[in-house]
């Protein structure tokens, strides 16, 4: 893994955070949509939050699907959920939410579970090893 | 209590966000491995030589179908059910069932490490619940 590779993971697990919690800022600002009125779902994709937000989950697909093409999905899942963490630090300190004692717990295992998977191997090795694939990045 | 038929009706709706989920997760990590490197076809063709591959391709194509099916199966399990039931079971589910798909079908090397992480990350979503 290169810094490189480690920063398309923070976009990764920034934008998944930021973008769903910008969402969430933007349509609570709007109050509730009434499936009724399906116009009022096209106008909220215009609030400045809500727009924010997508934008931010458009640059989330693009940086997780570069991550999948030289890294495994058991690697990149786990080490990207990091971004719940965020979210709830960003639900208690930006949005004001009340976070339950057992939230924090969840957040805890979450992020013992992110620690286990990024000191591992990202790749599984199919014939040429990470080290030839990094050797061969380097020449490049 | 739940009565039996709400239970089977929740359980089937988790087990076909989930079902789905992981179809579209392993299709699209697929798609990506046929591929290649999008850091080097970006470097070598451009921002949008790197779009033109991903969205050419009939695995990810099909592996898109299956999210948005999920997304959906999703949204129909919110207008029956509790965001705080479904959301954190389907979400934390989906990491043990990726882990398992991604050992047999991509054959990826999901060591006790990679479970540990799996099953860590799973029981930490489901408590974002309370």
């Amino acid at each position: 893994m290169t810094f490189r590779r480690y920063l398309v993971l923070a976009a990764v697990t920034l934008t998944s955070s930021c973008g769903d919690t910008f969402l969430a800022r933007g349509m609570k600002s709007l109050g509730p949509v009434s499936l009724a009125h399906p116009a009022a779902l096209i106008h909220a994709v215009f609030a400045p939050w809500v727009a924010a937000g997508i934008v931010l989950l458009i640059g989330f697909f693009a940086s997780y699907l570069t991550a999948l093409s030289w890294a495994d999905l058991t690697y990149v899942l786990p080490a990207s959920s990091l971004g719940y963490v965020i979210m709830t630090v960003l639900a208690r300190f930006w949005l004001h939410e009340h976070v339950h004692p057992l939230r924090w717990l969840g957040v805890l295992f979450i992020t013992a579970g992110v620690g286990f998977v990024t000191r591992g191997p990202s790749f599984t090795d199919h014939g040429t090893s990470v080290e030839e694939r990094e050797l061969e990045e380097v020449l490049q | 209590m739940t009565p039996l038929p709400a239970a089977f009706a929740t359980t089937a709706m988790i087990a076909s966000v989930v079902v789905t989920a992981t179809a579209g997760d392993i299709l699209t990590a697929s798609a990506m491995r046929q591929i290649g490197d999008l850091d080097r076809i970006r470097a070598r063709s451009g921002i949008l030589g790197a779009a033109g591959a991903v969205l050419s391709n009939t695995r990810f194509g099909i592996g898109v179908v299956c999210l948005a099916l999920s997304f959906f199966s999703l949204l129909f399990a919110f207008s029956h059910r509790d965001l705080s039931l479904i959301g954190p079971a389907a979400t934390s589910l989906t990491f043990v069932t990726n882990a398992l798909a991604a050992k047999i079908f991509l054959k990826e090397n999901v060591d006790r490490r990679r479970w540990a992480a799996a099953i860590f990350v799973c029981v930490g979503v489901a408590l974002l619940a309370f």
